[in-house]
Order: structure tokens, then C-alpha cells, then sequence
């Protein structure tokens, strides 16, 4: 079967999914907070946030396990908020696999085809095609107990494409796969998308899955949106402290910001002050944040014009290899920098002072 | 320095004799030791009196040699073969009535949010803590032709329903009380069904009926089939219920009443004890067919059982109603053999004449040597069971000994040997032995405590690996990196570790052993000897022995409820230490 072929087996009409004033608690706990959400049709897209985010709890709403107290989904312009899950054509992959241990994996693929009431001729090349696109051709007849983990995510994937859903849904779909194989299945993952140009979304907590293989992310906590964007755009750009401090590292830092007529500046705890642009707006509480490698460490006494210098001493190293992190000790604040390691360059003694030189223009103000 | 850990080494073999090689062979003694008096225990009162029985059914009575005869004269006997289709008849017959009550029971309380779902599911429990013949004259007294039932029925509807009637009587009782083995397994794969089984199917279309024809039901089919084939095996054996219920065309009490009757030396009840054997072999081996390879325990981390529903308004009466009809009936010989127990005339009316508690008084005054008798037999054999079974579990799961897997499946497979032909085999294997007081070691009390711990030792033993398997390893070298011998970890750490599963081992051992009374029956030989089950065996015989054997069965329930109670507490208690 020619790979053109299997896709015309199994692709479909991207849909996009629209999520509109979502609230949904269990009991007292309000685990969804007016949520909104707009995916388009053969985008791959990821609820990242760490655990208890509510991101889970969205993604089976979508598949129609829990209710919503207010709100609704829509999937292709269609609201599914009432259709029981078996009538929401949405393809979900579980975090378990959910694999049926009392059926081989053929009969596990053509379940779905069969309660749609598939013709039989039809099924056949179907969970063919759906097993050759996972790589698993000539697996059929095992049961899945005798798959490895990885092979049995590949069955789990196989048997929601073959049902050709208007949506796939991946439930933290790598956290059961050790880290090698954790690469090398996300890259999978992403290619098979963009063949079926299925809408896809991804429920990860890590944020270098999310950044590896989706177009945009929604990064929520406590059951709220904090942002919608691209990887770039959210590591850049971040809305606010916990998107900062979620994407990446970041280092935060407190203080207050001075007004003087047009002109402002912030006043980082302890006495330097970083000059802001005029006309900028700034929120209430702001703290400054910059990542550690848009500032570099320079020797005491060094002249960096241009530059704040803030001088703190060197209390830890980490040799990462293509850069070294010091973490240093400035006003009360532990400072991370990062400084690109050149070949056969030494490094900075642990216990010695050193100066870190802010730009104005790298660093942000953030709220909570 | 490259020399230095050879010399440390050297240095070190040195300086301590007692290195790890010599010490591990220090141990070995004793451990070939422990080996050596298990094997000979399973040898002695397992293998031998068993491979007895089978030998003897295969033997010609006169040469000594090989002979078929005996099957022959058993399959040509008109008698033994409606007894052998009887017995079938009425074990599957049991399966099938002990299915139709445990279903209901186990699928509303794991599926939907059902109040008083423990309650349901302790009540289930209940029939195995009394001794299934105990109950079988007051389900006469309540079910019969002129039972209360019928009576009733009779008075307002004009009909009689033979619910008692010859073969039904026996199903009848066996049923109400196997059932909970269906039950409990039934409801453990229920419960193991992860939810992401089910909503991964709903996710594909599947829901009402067809997703628990295609999911629910398959993935609970292995607990449902072990349940099933238990039942099975325990109707199939059983021997007092169907004497006690005066039916004699069934294969045990054929058995039974040639060896009694005709003696020791008659062929017959030998091959039917080999029959009871296969059919026992054959009913474990498709209930491990059933098993293998089907660990369907899908339960993830993070994951529930299946997801509870709720009940409509209409559903949820429907629901309760049958499920308290079902516990109505279930409940029905306890409910009997209590009020038979303070009856004064209990005949050919609904509900006594009067009340009374002379039968105790009688009971305790005439006949305690029978409650004595059971605490010492029971408590004995569940002591053995506690002490074998620990040895075994440790030389399995510490020691790399060659054969200690064997005693471990030879000790199990006391689970195919119907009491019954145990009771045979002992009488025929250790009749001829005379102790030094000149009587049979057959006659001896001591012989029942065997024949006891032999019968219970299986499930004892199951506990006592199960906790041992819960210690890990680490924690006992742990003990002996800092500086613990190996009896002193034993001691110190396994022990203590193991204190909740060794009791749970003991109290299971010691209720079910306390009831028992298919091998007893063959081995008890004056009344002095006799435990409750005999004596209740006994009483029951005769019209007039009814209300103290009631009082007896009474009593009977409450020592084998309270210690199940006490197993309970003790397994809770222990449950909060398991290693991690």
C-alpha cells in the first residue's frame, strides 16, 4: 500500500475546535474557570501546566467524560456539548493505553470501525492501513501484553486513526515511554499529524514536548488560561511570572517602580535601578524577570556602557557543557546566569564576586 | 595501587573468618533441614494416603495386580452412574442458581453508586462463615413441603413450590451458600477494571449494552470462571449437605455409605474417590486455563474502578428491591437455624410453637466436649498451617533451594483432594499402624488435626507467601548490613513484618477448619473425640436433636464469625505496614 493511498484511508477534513466560557468544578472546587479556547483545523496544539491544572479535566470534557457547568464545544462548527461520548467522534489516546487485554491487537483496531458498522469489507485494508501508518504491519495477531510499551502506544494510536476522528486527542501520550524513546516517538507523533492533517491536541506538563512538536501552546494553571501562543512567543513574551517561570527558566526579581512625570524606571530591592521606557505600561506588583542568558557576568570593575551592573558573588557552577551556570548572590536574590562555554576557556571561581550586566531592553515587567 | 582491593581482600578473609561464602554455607544445614521435615509432613499425610486410595481403585482385590475391573463394576452399576449424572447435574445446576445470585449483587455494587454497597457486600459474605449443612435442616424447616414458605403459599395462592424436593434441595442450599465464591471474584475484576477500558470504548462508539458485552464482560470473565469452577468443585465433594438433606444418589455419599457400610476392603468407594479426584484436577485446570496469561487487573495509577453510575428514580427501587430479596433468601438459614435454636415445636407451622433456650443449656451441659474438641482441633491445624506454610514461603522466596517450588505446588495441590477421600486414604494408610497403647493411629484424635491442617494448608500458606512477598528484601539487608544475623533478621524484621499476614493465615485456616466435616466424618470414632460439625452431624439425625443441633450450628457461626472478624481487624492492622 502506497503511503498516499493509506492516507486517503484515513485522512479527513480538518476540523477545528472552539471551547466557549467553559466552568466546571467538582463540588466546591472549581477546577475549569471560564475557559476559552479557539483551535484550528489541523493545527497541533498543547494544554501544558503542571498537575491539577485542569488541563486533563478539559481535554476529557472535549471527549464528552465530564460535564461543564457553564459553556460549551464546539468540534467543526458543531456543539457536542450534549452528545454522549460515543456519538463526539473525537479520537482519544489514554495515558494507560487502555489497551483491551482480552483482544489481539487487530480485533483491538477494528473495534471502533466495527461499532460504526463499518462494512467488513471495509475494515480490513482500514486497520491495515492504520497499523502500517504506526509501523506495527505484521503485529496484528499478538496481544497486547506481549508488546513492548512503546509498540503498545503505536497500537493505542492506530486503533483512534483508524476510526478517521474529526479530532485526536492525546492524553500525556509519552509519559509511560522511557526518555529515548520519549524523542524519538514525539517526532512520530508529529509527522503522522501533519500526513492526516488531523487536529490534534496534546495534554503534556512538560514544556520541551510542548515546544518539540506543537504550533501553539495554552498554558494553563489552576484551571485558568494563563496564554495562548506559539513555543517562540511564549518563551519571548511571556504574559506573566508563572508563563515566565513555566517556559524555561527565569530569573525574578522584586522591587518597585519609580515615577518621575514621563519618565520611569525600576528599583530592584536593594538599590539599582534599570531605566524603562517611557510610556510603557507597567502592572500593579510587576517584578523584574530576564533569562539567564541575556545577561552576562563580567569581572568587577568592569566599564559596560549601556548596561546596569548589579555585583553579587558567585555562590554555585553547573558545567552544562555548551554553557556554564553560576548562580550568584545579588541583594538577598540568587541570580542563574548563563555564559557560552568556548572550548578550553576556564570559568569563574565559586566564592569570587563578579558583576552581572543587564540590558534594559532583554529584561520585563510581569505580574502574577 | 592497582592491588590494593585483592589484598583488602585477602586482608579481610583474614581477619574475619566467618566471610559471606562460609556463612551462607553455615546456613545451608539448617535450611535442608526445614526442607527434610516439610517433605516428609507432605509425604506422610498428603502424597501417600492419596497415591493409597488411587493405588487400591486400580487393584485387583486378590493378585494384587492392575485391573480396571472396579471401573468396570462402577460404570455398569445403574446406581453409580445416576449418582455420578446426579452429582453433575447438581453441581453445575448450583454454578448456575449461585451465578443468578451473585451477579445482581456484585454488577449493582461495583457499576453504579449504590448506597450500602459494604453492607451488601459483608451480608454476601455471610453464608461462608456457617457450616453449609448447618443451615440445611432449618432451609427444610423454612422451604419444605410443610415449611413456612409453602405453608404460607399454600394458605394465600393455593400453590406449593418444591424447593426442597430430593436434587432441588440440594442446589437450593449449596447455591445460597457457594455463591459468595462468585461473588467475591466477581466483584475483584469488576473492581479491576481500569475506567479507561470503558471510556476508551465509548470513545469509539461502543456504550450501553454492546460495551459491556464486548468489554466489561470479557475483561471480568477470569474472576467469574475461578468463582464458578471453586463452586463447582465444593458442591461436586460435598458430603454432609446431600446426607443431611437425605439424599443418597450422589457420588460422595455413595461413597460414604459403601466405606461405612460395607467396609474398608470394597473397592467402589475407592474408585469414586478417583473420580472426585479428576473431576476436582479437571475443574482447577480450566479455571487456570481461564487465568493464564489474563492478568486482567487494568487498574492504573491515577485510575479508578469502572465508573459509577446513577440510578434513575424507577432504576435504583427496581435495584434495591431485588437486591433485598436476594439478601432475604441468602440470610434465610441463619435466620432458621437461630430460631430452630430457641424453638420449642417447630412442625407444620410458619414460625414455632415457643421459645426457649434449653438447647443451649443442653447443649453446654451434655455436649461442650464437642466445642472444646473444635477450639483444640482447629487451633492445632491452624498453628501447623501457620508453621508450614511460613517454612515453605521462606525457603521459596529466600533460598534458592532446588525443590522448594515443589513443596510449594504439592502442598497446593491439597486443593484438588476432596475431605472425603483424605479421610479415605487416612483411614486405609494408617489403620494397620497400632500405637504403643495398642489402638489405631487411625483411631487417634491426633489423625483429625492432620487430616485439618492438610485440607486448610493451601489457603494458609497462599497468606503466608503473600506477606512474606510484601517484605522487600532490601529491607531485611538493610538488618544485615547493619550487622544483623540472619536468625536475628528473621526475628526482628520478617517476622514482625509478617505478623498481620501470618495471623490472617491462622484465623483462615483455623474458622474454615472448624466447620469442616467430610474428612472428619470418616476419621471421627467415638463422640468424645468428635468436633462441633459431628456433633451438629449428629444432633441433626434425629427429630428430637434438631433444636440443640441448631444451638450448635449457632455456636458454630459465632466462633467462625468472630474469628473472621478478628482476621479482619488483624489483616486492617497489618495493612498499614506493608513495605513500600
Amino acid at each position: 500500500m502506497s503511503a498516499l493511498a493509506q492516507e486517503t484511508l484515513l485522512a479527513r477534513e480538518p476540523a477545528g475546535i472552539r471551547v466557549e466560557g467553559v466552568d466546571l468544578s467538582y463540588g466546591t472546587t472549581r477546577v475549569l474557570r471560564d475557559v476559552n479556547l479557539e483551535i484550528r483545523p489541523g493545527e497541533f496544539f498543547a494544554f501544558l501546566g503542571p498537575s491539577g491544572c485542569g488541563k486533563t479535566t478539559l481535554l476529557r470534557l472535549i471527549a464528552g467524560f465530564n460535564t461543564a457547568q457553564r459553556g460549551r464545544v464546539l468540534v467543526g462548527g458543531q456543539d457536542i456539548s450534549d452528545l454522549p461520548p460515543w456519538k463526539r467522534d473525537v479520537g482519544m489516546v489514554f495515558q494507560s493505553y487502555a489497551l483491551w487485554p482480552h483482544m489481539t491487537v487487530r480485533r483491538n483496531v477494528a473495534f471502533g470501525l466495527e461499532e460504526r458498522r463499518v462494512p467488513r469489507a471495509e475494515i480490513g485494508p482500514r486497520v491495515d492501513a492504520a497499523l502500517k501508518l504506526v509501523g506495527l504491519e505484521g503485529m496484528g495477531e499478538r496481544r497486547p501484553a506481549q508488546l513492548s510499551g512503546g509498540q503498545q502506544q503505536r497500537v493505542a494510536l492506530a486503533r483512534t486513526v483508524a476510526v478517521r476522528p474529526k479530532v485526536l486527542l492525546l492524553d500525556e501520550p509519552l509519559s509511560n515511554l522511557d526518555a529515548r524513546l520519549r524523542v524519538q516517538v514525539r517526532r512520530e507523533l508529529r509527522d503522522l499529524q501533519q500526513r492526516l492533517r488531523l487536529t490534534t491536541i496534546f495534554v503534556t506538563h512538560d514544556q520541551e514536548e510542548a515546544n518539540t512538536v506543537c504550533d501553539r501552546i495554552a498554558v494553563m494553571n489552576e484551571g485558568v488560561v494563563q496564554q495562548v501562543g506559539t513555543p517562540m512567543e511564549l518563551y519571548d513574551h511571556p504574559a506573566n511570572l508563572f508563563v515566565a517561570g513555566f517556559l524555561g527558566t527565569a530569573n525574578i526579581m522584586p522591587g518597585t517602580v519609580l515615577r518621575d512625570g514621563a519618565a520611569q524606571a525600576f528599583e530592584i530591592d536593594g538599590g539599582t535601578r534599570i531605566p524603562l521606557p517611557p510610556g510603557l505600561d507597567v502592572p500593579a506588583g510587576a517584578r523584574l524577570m530576564f533569562r539567564p542568558q541575556d545577561v552576562s557576568l563580567l569581572p568587577v570593575g568592569t566599564e559596560a556602557p549601556g548596561r546596569r551592573l548589579l555585583e553579587g558573588e558567585i555562590v554555585h557552577r553547573e558545567f552544562l557543557g555548551a554553557s556554564i551556570r553560576y548562580g550568584v548572590r545579588v541583594a538577598g536574590a540568587e541570580v542563574l546566569v548563563d555564559t557560552p562555554h568556548m572550548g578550553g576557556e576556564g570559568h569563574l571561581p565559586v566564592g569570587g564576586r563578579a558583576a552581572l550586566a543587564l540590558d534594559a531592553a532583554r529584561v520585563k515587567l510581569l505580574a502574577a | 595501587m592497582a592491588t590494593t582491593p585483592a589484598i583488602e581482600a585477602i586482608e579481610a578473609t583474614v581477619a574475619a573468618p566467618p566471610a559471606p561464602r562460609a556463612r551462607r554455607w553455615a546456613a545451608r544445614p539448617g535450611e535442608a533441614l526445614a526442607f527434610g521435615l516439610v517433605a516428609l509432613f507432605l509425604l506422610a499425610f498428603l502424597v501417600v494416603p492419596v497415591l493409597t486410595v488411587i493405588t487400591v481403585a486400580f487393584q485387583d482385590r486378590a493378585t494384587g495386580g492392575f485391573t480396571l475391573a472396579h471401573f468396570g463394576d462402577f460404570l455398569s452399576n445403574d446406581l453409580f452412574m445416576r449418582s455420578f449424572f446426579n452429582s453433575l447435574y447438581v453441581s453445575l445446576m448450583s454454578v448456575a442458581v449461585a451465578s443468578l445470585i451473585a451477579l445482581p449483587l456484585a454488577y449493582f455494587t461495583t457499576r453504579f453508586e449504590f448506597r450500602g454497597a459494604i453492607l451488601v457486600q459483608t451480608l454476601g459474605v455471610l453464608p461462608l462463615i456457617m457450616p453449609p449443612f448447618a443451615g440445611a435442616v432449618a432451609m427444610g424447616l423454612l422451604f419444605g413441603r410443610t415449611g413456612s414458605v409453602n405453608l404460607l403459599l399454600d394458605e394465600y395462592l393455593g400453590i406449593n413450590i418444591p424447593f426442597m424436593e430430593g436434587l432441588n434441595g440440594v442446589i437450593f442450599v449449596q447455591s445460597i451458600h457457594y455463591f459468595p465464591f462468585i461473588l467475591l471474584n466477581l466483584t475483584a475484576s469488576l473492581k479491576n477494571i481500569d475506567r479507561a477500558m470503558e471510556e476508551s470504548a465509548q470513545n469509539l462508539g461502543a456504550h450501553g449494552f454492546r460495551l459491556f458485552r464486548r468489554i466489561v464482560l470479557p475483561l471480568a470473565m477470569p474472576g467469574y470462571i475461578a468463582g464458578a469452577s471453586l463452586v463447582f468443585i465444593k458442591v461436586f465433594d460435598d458430603l454432609a449437605t446431600p446426607l443431611l438433606l437425605n439424599v443418597r444418589e450422589m457420588l460422595a455419599p455413595q461413597a460414604y455409605l459403601r466405606i461405612t457400610s460395607v467396609g474398608l476392603e470394597d473397592p467402589i468407594g475407592y474408585v469414586i474417590s478417583v473420580v472426585l479426584i479428576l473431576f476436582s484436577v479437571l475443574s482447577l485446570w480450566i479455571s487456570s486455563l481461564a487465568l493464564r496469561g489474563k492478568d486482567y487487573a487494568t487498574v492504573q495509577r491515577g485510575g479508578g474502578g469502572l465508573v459509577k453510575r446513577r440510578m434513575s428514580r424507577g432504576q435504583a427501587i427496581a435495584a434495591y428491591a431485588l437486591i433485598a430479596a436476594i439478601l432475604l433468601l441468602v440470610l434465610a438459614p441463619h435466620f432458621g437455624l437461630f430460631l430452630l435454636s430457641i424453638a420449642t415445636i417447630w412442625s407444620y407451622s410458619p414460625l414455632p410453637d415457643g421459645y426457649t433456650l434449653a438447647h443451649y443449656t443442653r447443649v453446654f451441659a451434655e455436649s461442650s466436649q464437642y466445642i472444646t474438641n473444635t477450639l483444640i482441633y482447629a487451633g492445632l491445624a491452624g498453628l501447623i498451617d501457620v508453621i508450614i506454610g511460613t517454612t515453605i514461603a521462606y525457603l521459596v522466596l529466600r533460598t534458592r533451594m532446588v525443590g522448594a517450588r515443589w513443596l510449594d505446588y504439592v502442598a497446593m495441590s491439597a486443593l484438588a483432594v476432596p475431605g472425603l477421600v483424605l479421610g479415605i486414604g487416612y483411614l486405609r494408610t494408617f489403620f494397620g499402624i497400632t500405637l504403643p497403647d495398642g489402638s489405631s493411629l487411625a483411631a487417634f484424635w491426633g489423625i483429625i488435626v492432620l487430616a485439618l491442617a492438610i485440607r486448610r494448608l493451601p489457603y494458609a500458606l497462599r497468606a503466608c507467601m503473600a506477606a512474606m512477598q510484601q517484605i522487600s528484601a532490601s529491607l531485611e539487608e538493610a538488618a544485615e548490613n547493619l550487622g544483623a544475623r540472619r536468625l536475628r533478621v528473621v526475628r526482628r524484621i520478617v517476622l514482625p513484618l509478617m505478623a498481620g499476614g501470618l495471623a490472617a493465615g491462622f484465623v483462615t485456616s483455623f474458622a474454615t477448619a472448624a466447620v469442616e466435616l467430610s474428612a472428619t466424618l470418616m476419621l471421627v470414632q467415638s463422640s468424645d473425640d468428635a468436633p462441633l460439625a459431628y456433633g451438629l452431624y449428629v444432633f441433626m439425625q434425629s427429630p428430637a436433636g434438631r433444636g440443640a443441633g441448631a444451638a450448635l450450628g449457632i455456636i458454630a457461626v459465632v466462633i467462625v464469625g468472630l474469628s473472621t472478624w478478628l482476621s479482619h481487624l488483624v489483616a486492617e492492622h497489618g495493612g498499614g505496614r506493608k513495605s513500600a
